[in-house]
């Protein structure tokens, strides 16, 4: 397994007065403009001064602390951890698209690559219409239900506020409600993980705007009862909005506009292959049927005939609005075009058949290991969930003992304690890309840590021991905050 | 599970605050307020608590302080309307006083009530138990 | 099959364990009405054949010299900053949940939080947001979660702000009850005057936006603005370049000290000029800094320096449940992830320049600007639209449209600038210019004498 780089110190304690990455200077302009004195800065910023080698040194050394995709299986439930595939980085950061100056005339070639984008998404969603402007599922969440309520509003159905959503459901989906104005009305799912039908019909009434799902579901499992889902939730005036998180497991398999929603958001960065970047940037592109169309945010690529161009607010007059300072994610855009077109059609309908493959398989292989699924009798998607809650009672082990663990291992740990409703929990997916062996060797590692629940219990609770750090305290880092390096006094 | 700790003098409410009503339970007599073992357990450690300033006017059911911990920021409500009059200084540096002693060190703050206290939204020691009971299932 | 590992062996294998025949069993939950026919999208390419399709769009994209600014500055990039941010640890890690398995990310954007605090003046900074627009959308909702003295939810948005900001900030913040109020700018000097505040004296206001340098490139008399604001009990939000930080008087040093305490209540911007590529258009990132009082009360992700088990020092993600208490606040944000890799590009671009390498740009680009704004001026019909002092942007007032002598410029590989007819009709034909450290003499010359040749008698109708 991969050593991990363990200790480096801040940048600021490497700094020197007076040292600095003399190359990347300009050279001095000659000239008399100047900036009035009362309104110039007194004393320089504390940034650093180092070397550009020091710099070098540094930022290698801290990246190679991390934990990543090119460098250790990483199944972390509702992530989508597939490989980034270098091509896309490379042809997205082509001198010409790079150095792109996004309010100078329509870029032809770049707007021919996010048209294709936009037009191969509506394919593979059932959708008619696609905006690539949200920069992260949030956005595109937000977008979603503010087309939603847009949509009301303009049929002068001014009471449907109301937002449905099953108790599995991500936390930022009520967030998302309030931000727009809405209030959130939450249904139970049955035993076996679908959206309860008796709950939602009489959850429905003239003041449901819309109910939020995704599918398959947080669970883990398909609502096989979409169908009906729909009917109601249409018959009483409501709209149905698909959370996309989940898109790697139905891709070509199953289209969100054939299953009856109006609106999805994609994670671009999810099943789409972008970088997840440390934390971003993402892409939450969303798509619409019909009846949302002219309520979709700008700006959207439109085509008047070989021309692209921007479609802005003189041509989609009741949009939503702008959601960034230019038109979303360009750049992770652009990768997600390139993936896709690498994949073509019939690596697409892969991605959901191998994914699916790798989840049951280590679903299997666990469940003959004595691990316990939370759904036993359902097919996994191309994620499923492990249940630690009999070796909680049992050896009072936790899933984040587990995953802790599972990092002294090599292995990225799963997540853990989503969904909410399942106790102690591990959300396990493994994503189309890994090989059998490297699941394989997961499983080895499941089960080894399954006999230290037994035996040697302290070695989970303490870990983990072989990472830069032990386990750190968070408790004491919300309460003596230091979140900003000063100066020693 | 674990029997929490509800002293028999104290009103409570559904959201987890108790009171301590001042000597004999006069109308316009200050009240001290807090929360109870059982909320200061389901958070954790408290790592930030936020108390009303003396003089600010409270609404019954308003939120009126927050309490954090790692796990989970809340809301606490007020019991009673009335302006504050004390509030816990203590626990700016010491929010931990509420987990070690949530029903002494670990007072919030003081209201002189200016309403009739509204008795149907408190609950005696022994409601309260049987509604953490109740919500246990 | 594009990055799919399995061998038929494999794939035997394990359908043999799971105990189906077939992977299409796996999908016999999904009902067979719902189950889609053959996707209408291309057939795959090679590697090989994909780069020849990027390379030749982008070579029709073709590389001008650009005069731009508006939000969005070109600036050189060393080399190290995207060697080292598209390794595969960085670029390809996620979200530092794993505090243990993150420790390279969490330091990073430790170092990044206090760069940023370095930069601003102020005492307590997040780990980013998506960018300059909606980090002012999200400095506007935090405005009216942390100022107790006003209830009115209105913020005053002077014209000279960016405008695309003030579009976005209403449709994010818009269904909040918030309440935007326009605030003029002076039509000769480019910037806001006080006068324009007088009618909000005494009233109940939650915030004033103050952009420095502003949408115009001018820069605004913020001392002045910032006392009138905290006189009011008014929260200050300054929306700043990061690039002029080096030179200009940091937000957080901004008015008087009153009340023992001194400048902008929340800072924010766009981070882009710190190593982050135009890219037409994203991503960037959002900075946003603020006092320590009102940390909890800052949307987006935070890293704390904390100890281990064994008393050394580490880092992760803190005051996550403030997060989720923000999402349940009078003035709700959903903000869940930041720009991680961009964050950690200007890290390595700031540790790079450093405070003197920063002034030299920021300097560069000043003195550009106003020899661009000086050779451009000299052109018949083109004159200087403002007085005020100005950072490294000029609007110019040209005598006919602006629209085809951009065009003209554009023929000859030169974008000019931004026509600013749509934004602020009333100053006629004004176009928005930029100079950066990028440009050098003879791009200037260039630049001005292809547009003396566009403008020229001889070119009536261009």
């Amino acid at each position: 397994m991969p050593e991990l780089q363990l200790r480096e110190p801040l940048i600021f304690e490497l700094s020197k007065p007076g040292r600095g990455a003399g190359t990347q200077f300009p050279p001095r302009v000659a000239g008399s403009a100047e900036i009035p004195v009362h309104l110039r800065r007194a004393t320089p910023p504390m940034l650093p001064e180092v070397s550009e080698l020091q710099a070098v040194r540094h930022f290698t050394r801290l990246s190679q602390m991390n934990f990543s995709i090119d460098t250790h299986f990483y199944p972390l439930g509702s992530c989508t951890m597939k490989y980034n595939p270098k091509a896309c980085n490379t042809f997205a950061m082509l001198p010409e698209f790079l150095g792109r100056h996004p309010l100078g005339p329509e870029p032809q070639g770049f707007l021919a690559c996010m048209y294709e984008l936009q037009e191969m998404l509506q394919e593979i969603t059932g959708m008619r219409g696609v905006s690539l402007t949200p920069m992260a599922g949030a956005q595109g969440e937000f977008a979603g239900v503010a087309m939603i309520r847009a949509y009301h509003r303009a049929r002068n159905d001014l009471a449907r506020n109301e937002i449905i959503v099953p108790q599995a459901a991500h936390g930022t989906n009520p967030a998302t409600a309030a931000m727009c104005g809405c209030s959130v009305k939450e249904i139970p799912c049955d035993e076996n993980g679908d959206v309860d039908i008796d709950a939602l019909k009489a959850a429905v009434s003239p003041a449901t705007a819309a109910i939020m799902l995704t599918n398959p579901s947080t669970l883990g499992v398909f609502e096989y009862k979409i169908t009906e889902v729909a009917r109601i939730v249409h018959e009483a005036g409501g709209l149905l909005y698909y959370d996309g998180a989940n898109l790697n497991a139905i891709l070509g398999k199953v289209r969100p506009g054939d299953m009856g929603f109006d609106v999805i958001h994609m994670n671009l960065h999810k099943t789409f292959s972008t970088p997840h970047g440390g934390g971003g940037p993402g892409s939450g592109a969303v798509g619409v049927g019909a009846r949302l169309l002219p309520f979709l945010p700008i700006p959207v690529v439109g085509k008047d005939g070989t021309r692209f161009r921007w479609l802005t607010e003189r041509d989609l007059p009741q949009s939503i609005g702008r959601l960034s300072g230019f038109m979303g994610n360009a750049g992770v855009n652009l990768r997600a075009y390139i993936y896709m077109r690498l994949l073509g059609r019939d690596g697409m309908v892969r991605v959901a058949e191998f994914a699916a493959l790798n989840a049951n398989y280590l679903m299997k292989r666990l469940q003959a290991a004595g691990f316990e699924a939370a759904y036993p009798t359902r097919r996994a998607s191309h994620e499923f969930i492990i249940t630690l809650k009999r070796e909680n009672r049992l050896y009072q082990v936790t899933a984040m003992d587990v995953a802790k663990r599972l990092l002294d291992y090599g292995f990225h740990a799963p997540t853990t304690y989503f969904p909410l409703l399942v106790p102690e929990c591990l959300l396990i997916e493994p994503t189309e890309t890994e090989a059998k062996e490297d699941l394989d060797r997961f499983c080895d590692a499941m089960v080894a840590i399954r006999r230290e629940m037994e035996q040697d219990p302290e070695k989970l609770s303490s870990a983990p021991h072989t990472m830069p750090v032990r386990r750190l305290d968070d408790v004491r880092a919300a309460k003596q905050l230091d979140l900003a390096w000063k100066p020693a006094a | 599970m674990h029997l929490s700790n509800i002293p028999s003098d104290l009103r409570y409410t559904k959201s987890h605050e108790w009171v301590r009503a001042a000597h004999g339970e006069a109308h316009d007599g200050t009240v001290e307020i807090g929360v109870t073992e059982h909320a200061q357990s389901a958070l954790g450690d408290l790592v930030f608590v936020e108390v009303p300033e003396v003089g600010r006017a409270v609404k019954a059911g308003e939120a009126s302080a927050v309490v954090e911990s790692v796990k989970a920021a809340s809301d606490v409500y007020s019991p009673v309307s009335g302006r504050v009059t004390a509030s816990n200084g203590q626990l700016a540096t010491q929010p931990e006083l509420i987990n070690q002693d949530p029903y002494g060190a670990g007072w919030m703050f003081r209201v002189q009530t200016n309403a009739p206290i509204d008795d149907s939204a408190l609950m005696s020691a022994a409601d309260y138990a049987n509604y953490l009971a109740e919500e246990a299932k | 099959m594009a990055f799919i590992p399995h061998t038929p062996d494999d794939i035997a294998r394990m359908l043999e364990v799971i105990g189906v025949r077939s992977i299409d069993q796996l999908f016999d939950e999904i009902p067979g009405e719902l189950r889609a026919g053959a996707l209408g999208v291309p057939p795959a390419l090679s590697e090989m054949e994909i780069g020849r399709l990027m390379t030749d769009r982008a070579a029709s994209d073709g590389r001008p010299l650009n005069f731009i600014g508006a939000g969005a500055y070109e600036h050189h990039i060393p080399a190290p900053v995207w060697a080292i941010a598209t390794r595969g640890e960085f670029y390809s890690a996620y979200t530092p949940y794993q505090a243990e398995a993150s420790q390279g990310t969490l330091q990073l954007i430790y170092e990044y939080q206090s760069m940023i605090c370095a930069l601003t003046g102020m005492e307590v900074s997040n780990a980013s947001l998506y960018d300059g627009a909606s980090a002012l959308a999200e400095a506007c909702l935090m405005a009216v979660r942390a100022n107790r003295a006003a209830s009115s939810r209105r913020i005053l948005l002077p014209r000279a702000v960016n405008p695309t900001y003030v579009q976005v900030a209403k449709s994010i913040a818009g269904n909040q009850g918030i309440v935007f109020e326009t605030v003029d700018f002076d039509r000769t000097a480019g910037r806001t005057p006080l006068e324009s505040l007088q009618p909000y004296n005494g009233q109940d206001v939650t915030a004033l936006v103050i952009q420095q340098p502003n949408f115009f490139g001018s820069l605004e008399e913020i001392d002045a603005l910032t006392d009138w604001a905290h006189q009011n009990k008014i929260m200050l939000i300054a929306v700043v370049n990061p690039t002029s930080l080096a030179l200009l008087k940091a937000p957080g040093q901004w008015g008087a000290r009153i009340g023992g305490m001194q400048g902008a209540d929340i800072v924010c911007g766009e981070g882009q000029p710190l190593g982050v590529p135009l890219a037409a258009g994203g991503p960037y990132f959002g900075f946003m800094a603020t006092r320590m009082q009102y940390v909890r009360q800052m949307p987006g992700r935070i890293v704390g320096r904390t100890l281990d088990t064994e008393g050394r020092p580490g880092f992760s993600l803190t005051l996550q449940a403030r997060e989720q208490h923000i999402r349940r606040s009078k003035a709700t944000s959903n903000i869940c992830t930041n720009q991680g890799l961009m964050v950690t590009a200007a890290t390595i671009y700031m540790s790079l320049l450093g405070a003197a390498g920063l002034e030299r740009v920021a300097a560069a680009s000043l003195q550009r600007t106003a020899d661009l704004a000086a050779a451009l001026s000299r052109v018949a019909g083109v004159k200087p639209a403002f007085t005020a002092p100005r950072f490294h942007e000029a609007v110019l007032l040209l005598d006919r449209p602006v629209a085809p002598v951009l065009s003209a410029l554009a023929r000859r590989g030169i974008f000019g600038g931004l026509d600013l007819v749509d934004r602020y009709p009333e100053l006629g034909h004004a176009l928005l210019v930029c100079a950066t450290e990028t440009k050098l003499e003879a791009d200037i010359d260039t630049y001005s004498s292809t547009l003396a040749d566009v403008m020229s008698p001889s070119r009536a109708a261009a």
